[in-house]
């Protein structure tokens, strides 16, 4: 597995476009909702990784194309609220649709194929989904909720941690060009 | 028309996805402020429906895996052996926990009478529990939500096998919750540790009344003990049956922590049952409609030797039912209530 990394804005005709057999994009936000909840009866230990958002910056970066990305956030979010009680629809759906879209215009600028850009990607899209999650609550339902603690700057460690070898994983998934 | 700079749209389909979500959250939030409507939206429902399947077999499959590797040749007995115990010591709590209740209420009846025997001239209405029957499911747990703020799991039975919405639900440790969406073959759990929770509870030594309060966190708390109560670490927390879901005497927790503050005290609980390790739990699903016996007539104003031991116009309760812990590889099955002892 090598890995390339070439920081700084590159034109979009220069930036790879990956491409996934079809299927796979839907089969993994699903797969990854499944695992989600069924990790989560098992503790606390498993909220430190968040496995919808990583496949939302996975693909979204992959793809490179902001529509398709925060269409993606969008509908993963949405199906995390469905399963869960007391969130009202919307919630997770607006915070992931935001992360989608950065997503996705972070890939379309750079290539992030080296797995510290990934892990550092990951970090900062894990707290700024906490802050659109958390500014949603507060804003529109009234709720308290973190912008930040070591709560969640440990769980971002984690899943960006996570997801060097999610990605690495996810990459197998990509048709060959 | 409006022509949109092709630059800008991936910007405007995000502010109207964003737009339209947000449009979706307040219509959600007005009508759960405007009615009691418990229906379930037609999303989640789809939702639901969709991942519980999936759910489901990978519990099967990965109780199955273990159950084959765990029970191979010369563990095969062991296991059995351990099975057969696990649900033997949960027979027994139960069991020992209806006769703690009796016990308690043997005793608060002869405080009654005692106090009947000295003042006879005082009119009375007793009223006696004539008898309660509990049935129980097992149940596993076949998953929770899939967001971290939400404490929730789902099992593996639904309206088709008879539950409903705001049934209890307990292990024979403790209380775990109770049953706030049904679908046909799932059904969602509100854990006691979840922000929406809230459950009548009391201090099992002096009987004070409170609310044992999901904090999102994993551990409730307890509320509306005044600064005046003493509280230590370590007094145990039953339920009160105040909230008419739980039945009274259940195990809830002990005080983990307590800290004084205006104008309640702050009660942290450590839960008897270990809410992020459920794997196998039972759903109380019918009680017998309690009967109260008249004041005039009753018995209980005829003092009665208390070594008769019976409270007055009570049948003597039977012992709760017999559940068997389901197997590791096999749906766990509804229970046949015990039948009353004369």
């Amino acid at each position: 597995m090598s890995f390339a990394f070439t920081p700084g804005i590159q034109s979009q005709e220069n930036v790879e476009v990956h491409k996934y057999y079809t299927g796979t994009i839907a089969a993994s936000a699903i797969l990854a909702i499944v695992l989600q909840a069924f990790l989560h009866k098992y503790g606390q230990w498993a909220e430190f990784v968040e496995l919808p958002l990583l496949v939302t910056v996975y693909f979204g970066v992959s793809r490179r194309n902001p529509a398709s990305g925060l269409l993606l956030g969008a509908a993963i979010g949405i199906l995390q609220d469905a399963l869960s009680h007391d969130n009202p629809i919307g919630l997770y759906g607006i915070a992931k649709t935001f992360v989608g879209y950065v997503a996705s215009s972070v890939g379309a600028r750079i290539d992030m194929e080296h797995p510290l850009s990934r892990f550092g990607l990951v970090v900062v899209l894990f707290h700024f989904h906490q802050f659109v999650l958390a500014a949603t609550q507060r804003g529109l339902l009234g709720r308290p909720a973190p912008f930040f603690n070591l709560h969640l700057f440990i769980a971002s460690l984690a899943s960006g941690g996570f997801a060097v070898l999610l990605f690495a994983l996810l990459d197998r998934l990509r048709r060959p060009a | 028309m409006v022509d949109i700079p092709t630059r800008r749209r991936p910007l405007a389909l995000l502010a109207i996805v964003v737009v339209a979500q947000v449009l979706l959250l307040a219509f959600q939030v007005r009508r759960t402020a405007r009615s009691e409507d418990k229906q379930v939206p037609l999303i989640r429902y789809w939702a639901v429906e969709m991942i519980m399947p999936i759910e489901r077999a990978g519990s099967w499959m990965v109780s199955g895996t273990s159950g084959l590797w765990n029970g191979y040749i010369d563990l095969r007995h062991q296991r059995a052996e351990n099975i057969r115990l696990r649900a033997e010591n949960g027979e027994l709590k139960l069991r020992n926990r209806a006769l703690e209740t009796e016990a308690a209420e043997a005793q608060r009846m002869e405080s009654l009478f005692e106090f009947r025997r000295q003042h006879p001239e005082a009119p009375m209405l007793a009223a006696a529990v004539v008898g309660s029957m509990r049935a129980m499911a097992a149940a596993r747990v076949i998953g929770a939500s899939a967001d971290p703020i939400s404490h929730t799991i789902f099992i593996n039975h639904g309206a088709d096998d008879h539950i409903r919405h705001n049934m209890a639900v307990i292990t024979p440790d403790g209380i775990v919750g109770k049953v706030v969406e049904v679908f046909p073959h799932a059904a969602q759990v509100l854990l006691i540790n979840d922000r929406e929770s809230g459950i009548g509870a009391m201090f099992a030594a002096t009987g004070t009344h409170g609310i044992v309060k999901g904090t999102g966190e994993a551990e409730p708390q307890m509320d509306y003990i005044v600064n005046d109560d003493k509280v230590q670490v370590g007094d145990a927390i039953v339920t009160s049956g105040d909230d008419r879901i739980f039945p009274k005497g259940l195990p809830v927790g002990v005080v983990a922590e307590v800290k004084h503050s205006s104008p309640f005290q702050i009660i942290h609980i450590r839960t008897s049952a270990r809410l992020d390790r459920l794997e196998d739990v039972l759903v109380l699903l019918t009680e017998k409609q309690l009967d109260l016996t008249p004041a005039t007539e009753s018995p209980a104003l005829t003092p009665k030797p208390p070594s008769s031991a019976t409270p007055a116009g009570a049948e003597k309760k039977p012992p709760a039912a017999a559940v068997t812990a389901p197997k590791a590889s096999t749906p766990a099955k509804a229970a046949k209530p015990a039948a009353p002892k004369n």
